[in-house]
Parts: structure tokens; C-alpha cells; sequence
């Protein structure tokens, strides 16, 4: 039994069955959640985006150039590369710059009248879409609250099954108690009956005896009455009733 | 923190020189570079909660120089004067 892990001590049958084969063994070489998710939650995004000045420039290069030239330096510098590309006619005036000026125009026109309501309804779209998803979340908690209260409960009622067992308990030791003293009835009744049928027995019997002498003595009384006899005993009879006749007649 | 991996922005003049020289030049380095290019861009002016016009304007604004440059030689044409 060297291969046999179990104790000595365990019974037969279960020594006797094969050695237990060990299944989905798990390789911890590799340690298993160490270090934290770093997908959620994911950080939220920023308010508002980098700053932008007259909606092309960004605010870094006017910082940029504030200490050595003050507020108006990148307007002064605007204002001289304009006037060098145009006098120079680096850029040349033609007709597209024409459609540049009535596009950008209207395009402003559009942005500055338009730009509050579309950024409204953007908003509340995404609005909508984190209220949304931000019920559902709400809804799983609600619903993982009231399980782990439900779990709770539960756990609760479970500390109650002793009181269920003494119930039961006692309802078991009842159950005996009568079923005892029912055979205990039926035996006695039996018992009873048997005993009973004995003594009727045993009544039957010295009755029919009694009887039985009774008819022989009566038969061999009446067998030894003699005709002479009951002559004599009519004869007397009659006197006896003549006397009692004449006594009757004097009483009277 | 080191040069090498500082960003443009960070760099000083008088480093830009050395900086210049840790750049990788190899196709998968441009196309490193320009990837994190577009997506800090992305990040600062398109990917925010309330963007403005700034995000795409900037972008139109700089299609706009590009394309003006490529298409110079042909503009240089049709100049108004000859002598500046």
C-alpha cells in the first residue's frame, strides 16, 4: 500500500479504490493579477481644449514672444509679414483671394451666430449619453445592493436552523412516542382478546358440564319414579289440596 | 529630464543642434514621430470635452499655406508688377 495516500486508518472499501489523479493542475510560475488594471477607469477628458487667439493661432506663440516684445509684439510682427508678402507679392492677389474673403466672411458670420446652439445641442447629446450610462451603472449597484442584502437575509435565517431542528427534533421523538404506545395498545388488546377466549373457554366448558349433570340427574330422578310412587305422591297431592281447600273456605 | 527624450517644445535653442542628432531618420522613426505629432494634436484641440472652431480652422489654415506653396511656381505667373 505504499502508493496509497490515505490513512491507515480509513476503512477497507475505501482503501481499496484507486489513488486519486490530480486534474487542471495550475501553473503559478506566472503571478496572477500583481499589478493594477491600468484600462479602467479611464481618466476623463479635458474641459476645454489648448488656447487658440482669433481661431488660428495658438496662445503658446503669443506667450512665447510676450517677454521680449510685450502684448502687440505678435501683432507687430502679423502686420509686417502681411505687408512683405503682399509687397513683394509673395502672395498674389487674384480672384481666388477675392472668394477667400467672401468665404471667410460668410464663414465667421456663421461661426459666431450658429457656434452657441450647435455647441449646446452637442452638449446635450453627450449629456444624455452619460445619463444614460451613468443609470446603468446606478441600476447595477441598486441591484448588487439589494442581492448583498438579500445574501445577508439569508445568512441571517440560516442562524435559525437550530430551532429548526429541535422542531423537527421533537416532532420526530413524537412520532415514536405514539407509534410506541399504539403497538403498545395493540399488544395489550391482543393480549386481551387471547386471554379472554381462554376464560370463555374454560365458561364454556364447566357450563356445558353443569348442564350436561344437571339433564342426567334430572333423567335419572325422573327414571326412578316408580308408577307406585307417583300414585302415592298424586294421592297426597289431592289431600293435601283438600285440606288447604277447607282452610281457604274457613279463612274466607 | 534627457535630451533625447524631450519634447520639441521643451528643447532649448542652443540644444537643438544635439537634439536634432539623437532623432532616428529611419522610415519607422518619421513615422513614429509623426504618429505622436497628430496624436498630441489630437489630444489638445480635437479629443475635449467643449472644442471650438479652433481644432479643424488650424488644420484648414495650415492645408491651406501647404497647398498655396505647392502651387507657387504657377501663382508667380500671374503677378501684377514685374520689379518689386
Amino acid at each position: 500500500r505504499a502508493l496509497c495516500p490515505l490513512v491507515p486508518s480509513a476503512p477497507a472499501a475505501l482503501r481499496a479504490l484507486p489513488p486519486p489523479v490530480a486534474v487542471g493542475v495550475l501553473h503559478t510560475t506566472r503571478p496572477l493579477h500583481t499589478t493594477q488594471q491600468s484600462l479602467a477607469p479611464v481618466p476623463p477628458l479635458p474641459e476645454k481644449g489648448g488656447e487658440v487667439r482669433h481661431g488660428l493661432i495658438p496662445e503658446e506663440f503669443f506667450q512665447f514672444l510676450y517677454p521680449k516684445t510685450g502684448v502687440t509684439g505678435p501683432y507687430m510682427l502679423g502686420t509686417g509679414l502681411l505687408l512683405y508678402l503682399l509687397s513683394k507679392e509673395i502672395y498674389v492677389v487674384n480672384h481666388e483671394t477675392a472668394a477667400a474673403a467672401c468665404i471667410l466672411t460668410v464663414l465667421v458670420y456663421a461661426i459666431k451666430k450658429f457656434g452657441p446652439n450647435v455647441a449646446d445641442f452637442a452638449d446635450k447629446l453627450n449629456e444624455e449619453k452619460m445619463a444614460s450610462a451613468l443609470a446603468m451603472k446606478n441600476d447595477t449597484i441598486q441591484t448588487l445592493q439589494t442581492a448583498i442584502e438579500e445574501e445577508k437575509k439569508e445568512q441571517w435565517r440560516a442562524e435559525g436552523r437550530s430551532y429548526l431542528f429541535d422542531a423537527r427534533r421533537n416532532n420526530i421523538a413524537m412520532l415514536l412516542e405514539a407509534n410506541y404506545r399504539e403497538r403498545l395498545l395493540m399488544v395489550y388488546n391482543e393480549v386481551k382478546k387471547r386471554l379472554d377466549y381462554q376464560v370463555a373457554l374454560q365458561n364454556l366448558k364447566r357450563q356445558k358440564e353443569q348442564d350436561h349433570m344437571i339433564q342426567w340427574v334430572e333423567k335419572s330422578v325422573v327414571q326412578s319414579i316408580t308408577p307406585q310412587q307417583q300414585k302415592e305422591s298424586i294421592a297426597k297431592c289431592i289431600l293435601d289440596l283438600k285440606a288447604l281447600s277447607k282452610s281457604a273456605h274457613a279463612a274466607v | 529630464g534627457p535630451l533625447s527624450e524631450r519634447p520639441l517644445m521643451e528643447v532649448r535653442l542652443g540644444e537643438l543642434h544635439t537634439w536634432i542628432s539623437t532623432c532616428s531618420f529611419s522610415p519607422r522613426g518619421l513615422l513614429g514621430a509623426v504618429q505622436r505629432a497628430w496624436s498630441s494634436y489630437c489630444a489638445k484641440y480635437i479629443h475635449v470635452r467643449q472644442g471650438g472652431p479652433a481644432g479643424i480652422s488650424m488644420l484648414l489654415a495650415g492645408y491651406c499655406l501647404l497647398s498655396y506653396g505647392w502651387n507657387y511656381q504657377h501663382f508667380k505667373r500671374h503677378r501684377w508688377r514685374k520689379y518689386h
